[in-house]
């Protein structure tokens, strides 16, 4: 059975070439190149392009019969001259040999071959693109093409393991956004990965790639996946996309990486970007700002979730449920005065063995380890180190709480060194 | 406006690395080798060539990193791209032979400069080789990047060495900006020989994968440009030190041809310990310097181009052609040197004939590239820049030409 499934299997480096006949079998041409129509069809092969002498003609898929490695013989023999379609992703120009995205295995790949299957369908038989060949197995056949028969090609490539992409995990990178909408391009495949891949993903990408892929994905993902890309990058597509997107997707991203990636950019970029953005992220972004990149202010976030000294339990879970959108990293809160000024820190864990009416007074830490917004980078991580930290609050000068360092921030500052 | 200065200047140092490191790894082993052997043997007539061979050098490096910032893409990418999967394997099967040749000439290199200290070739080719692989794969590149900026700056000791051998700086000076043309063989092949060595396939490779890797983009082209063409005239002041190094110290006590570059740090012992010392210290440098690099250019361009996963970020098994190529490449570069009796002239001889053949291609490939609106938009070669460019090129292909034939007859000869 495997036998005759491998003989329904085409290969691109096998259709180009192929002779195609027409009903009395005289040789019309060889197959040039084939076109996918995804608007019509996301893996049917619409047109083939046969050359014959200098022009170029359209066999549509209907018009074909059969299909072996014996060629291609039609069944309606009325064909068209070839004009360029925008609609059109054609094979040879648009797929070999160019990167495409490979959302399963979550990396950025070359196309060598083609996999088509052989399908019937209303009498004739059509190819469906199965799957994009990559690695070594497609290198051969690419190199050894019209050198071999294809038959022994075949029984040759047998001892190389195949390496293929399943067409549905296949991304097309298309720069022009007109053409992406013609070609039916969407990123639903790049939105559904994880935000840290997809950022690898992106470094590995042209400068005109990364901004076509920023320029159209959602701008909740944009912002998650750019905080994890590399920060010159991360600079110079936020410097390409126009400044309303790139406002959006700051606005998306945590106040302190937003300051972090704007602190990259040239002034006037990132006062156009700033002045974009909607007001409360914005005051947040700025002040931020201000502070040097390499001290306590700038490694900082604002988004902590601070209590009266006087509050209990039951307020504290209330507090927490009105920030639903922190509790995937939060593990501390903070005590205040009345007048803003630090107190204590409670880890959260502590809040579970203790019934609602104890004041979390009673449940900070013994002793409150904070930092001025001034402190140098390097005492920051000796600090977390030598108190085995996951949270540093960080105060002004009137020691006001102004923000929280986080042990993930710790791990950028030293991965960076 | 001091702002803007400053925002300037921090540019320049983030663009720092590709043209300094690419220019300096050119002056390697070989390359000591041809200068050393021009100025002991002809002293300060060969100086005029080095004005011409840096605008040549400046020319074709500029092109690389102006691709490579503009498309964000490697050249072997490129290639790839636009003229297909044949064409392809055919220049990197080139490359990964003309390559082989270099780093075995590199080992060559560490092994003769550290006889001279009196450490013995089968302890320091075998720790050397180790130590390049290690570096490369256990290495993050920025760490990677410093320490060739490093070891680029250690280049100053021929500076040193030619200034303490005292040469004729007259004559040095006179020399350098006035042609000598002569009928004389030895004297053509060895004007060839420094044109060629000043110029591999590789660099146009590796430099423009190193732009893409540092992020530089269009907007900071023009500061990357500074950096290739201030790399590019750093490489030929070296070169001019090394040749009048040799000038002053074999040349002006009885010109000769040396057998390799050790020989010539051994010519400059009479003027004392220091000048010794820092030449081959200097070669050592350079020779490991040019080994670290060259295998790994050679593994990225070839991976890339033929679409294997790569990247020293990468696990073995990830990237499995990666990993494999470029053990074989510093294993069995390094091996070669350790077998007795191997022929170890004839080797390079070779691998500058495959070199002279490839270069052509890479060279009339870039110009192509280069000129594609698709690929380049408003950055593809002026008219005049293009004139330029084909010039540079045909005397290139000319002078490799005679390079190869030269070596073919050296080859029938050895």
């Amino acid at each position: 059975m495997p036998e005759q499934r491998a003989e329904q299997r085409l290969f691109f480096t096998e259709l180009l070439g192929l002779k195609v006949f027409d009903l009395k079998g005289r040789t019309l041409g060889v197959v040039k190149d084939a076109a996918i129509v995804p608007l019509l069809d996301p893996v049917r092969v619409d047109r083939y392009l046969i050359g014959s002498g200098a022009a170029w003609l359209t066999v549509r898929h209907d018009q074909v019969r059969s299909i072996s490695l014996d060629g291609i013989h039609l069944r309606d023999e009325i064909l068209t001259p070839y004009h360029s379609d925008e609609y059109m992703l054609r094979v040879v120009r648009d797929l070999m040999d160019q990167q495409i995205i490979d959302a399963q295995g979550r990396k950025v790949v070359r196309v060598t071959d083609v996999t088509f299957e052989i399908h019937p369908e209303d009498g004739g038989e059509v190819l469906w693109v199965l799957d994009v060949d990559i690695g070594l197995r497609a290198i051969f056949r690419r190199l050894v093409q019209g050198v071999l028969p294809p038959r022994w090609i075949r029984r040759l490539q047998g001892g190389i393991p195949p390496h293929s992409i399943r067409w549905e995990f296949c991304n097309i990178l298309e720069p022009d956004p007109q053409r992406r909408l013609r070609l039916n391009i969407s990123n639903r495949l790049l939105e559904g990965m994880h935000p840290a891949d997809l950022a690898d993903i992106v470094e590995d990408l042209t400068p005109e790639h990364r901004e076509a892929i920023f320029e159209n994905i959602d701008s909740e993902v944009a912002a998650e996946a750019l905080s994890e890309v590399d920060p010159n990058i991360q600079a110079s597509i936020l410097e390409s996309l126009e400044t309303g997107k790139a406002a959006e997707i700051v606005e998306e991203m945590a106040p302190d990486e937003a300051a972090d990636v704007l602190a990259e950019l040239e002034q006037e970029t990132s006062d156009e970007i700033l002045e974009e953005m909607e007001h409360e992220p914005k005051q947040e972004v700025r002040e931020l700002l201000e502070f040097k990149e390499d001290s306590a202010g700038g490694m900082m976030n604002t988004e902590y979730v601070a209590l009266p000294e006087t509050a209990t339990v039951e307020d504290a879970i209330q507090a927490l449920k009105s920030n639903e959108e922190l509790m995937e990293t939060l593990n501390t809160l903070f005590l205040v005065d009345s007048s803003d000024h630090l107190t204590g820190a409670v880890p959260v864990a502590r809040l579970f063995l203790h019934d609602g009416a104890t004041p979390l007074r009673s449940l900070a830490v013994e002793t409150l380890i904070d930092a001025p917004v001034t402190e140098q980078q390097d005492r920051i991580t000796e600090l977390f180190d030598k108190y085995n930290l996951l949270a540093l609050p960080v105060v002004d000068e009137e020691r006001k709480l102004a923000g929280v360092i986080t042990a993930d921030d710790i791990i950028s500052v030293l991965r960076e060194k | 406006m001091w702002k803007r200065f400053r925002y300037q200047i921090a540019i320049f140092f983030a663009v720092l690395g590709p043209g300094l490191i690419t220019a300096n790894v050119d002056n390697d082993a070989g390359g000591i080798f041809t200068y050393s052997q021009a100025g002991a043997k002809w002293g300060y007539l060969p100086l005029w060539t080095l004005i011409p061979i840096t605008l040549l050098l400046i020319v074709t490096q500029e092109m690389c990193s102006r691709m490579g910032a503009v498309t964000g893409k490697g050249l072997s990418d490129l290639i790839r791209e636009e003229f297909g999967l044949r064409t392809t394997f055919l220049v990197m099967t080139a490359l990964v032979l003309v390559n082989y040749g270099n780093i075995v000439s590199e080992f060559a290199g560490i092994a003769s400069s550290l006889e001279l200290f009196g450490i013995s070739r089968y302890i320091s080719v075998p720790v050397c080789a180790i130590a390049v692989w290690l570096l490369v794969v256990k290495g993050t590149y920025r760490s990677v990047e410093k320490i060739f900026l490093v070891s680029c700056s250690i280049y100053v000791t021929y500076i040193i060495s030619g200034i303490l051998v005292k040469p004729d700086w007259e004559q040095a000076v006179v020399y350098s900006v006035k042609p000598v043309l002569m009928l004389e063989p030895s004297y053509i092949s060895m004007l060839v020989a420094m044109v060629g060595t000043s110029i591999a396939p590789w660099m146009q490779f590796y430099l423009q994968a190193a732009v893409v890797e540092k992020g530089i983009t269009a907007k900071e082209y023009v500061q990357s440009r500074v950096e290739v063409i201030f790399g590019c005239i750093l490489t030929d002041v070296v070169a001019f030190f090394i040749i009048v190094a040799c000038a002053g110290a074999i040349w002006a006590h009885g010109p000769r041809d040396i057998k390799d570059a050790a020989d010539a740090a051994v010519g400059l012992k009479p003027f004392g310990q220091y000048a010794f010392f820092l030449f081959s210290a200097g070669l050592f440098n350079a020779s490991f310097f040019a080994a670290c690099i060259l295998p790994l250019s050679t593994v990225y361009t070839v991976c890339e181009g033929l679409g294997f996963e790569s990247g020293v970020d990468k696990r073995f098994s990830e990237a499995p052609v990666f990993y494999w190529l470029y053990t074989f490449l510093i294993a069995v570069g390094a091996a070669v040197i350790l077998i007795p009796g191997f022929d170890l002239v004839k080797m390079i001889l070779l691998s500058q004939v495959i070199n002279g053949v490839l270069l052509p291609f890479v060279l009339i490939f870039m110009i192509l590239l280069i000129n594609k609106k698709k690929l380049m938009h408003e950055w593809t070669n002026s008219r005049f820049y293009n004139f330029v460019a084909w010039t540079s090129v045909a005397l290139m292909i000319g002078l490799t030409m005679a390079l190869v034939a030269l070596s073919i007859q050296d080859m029938m000869r050895a």
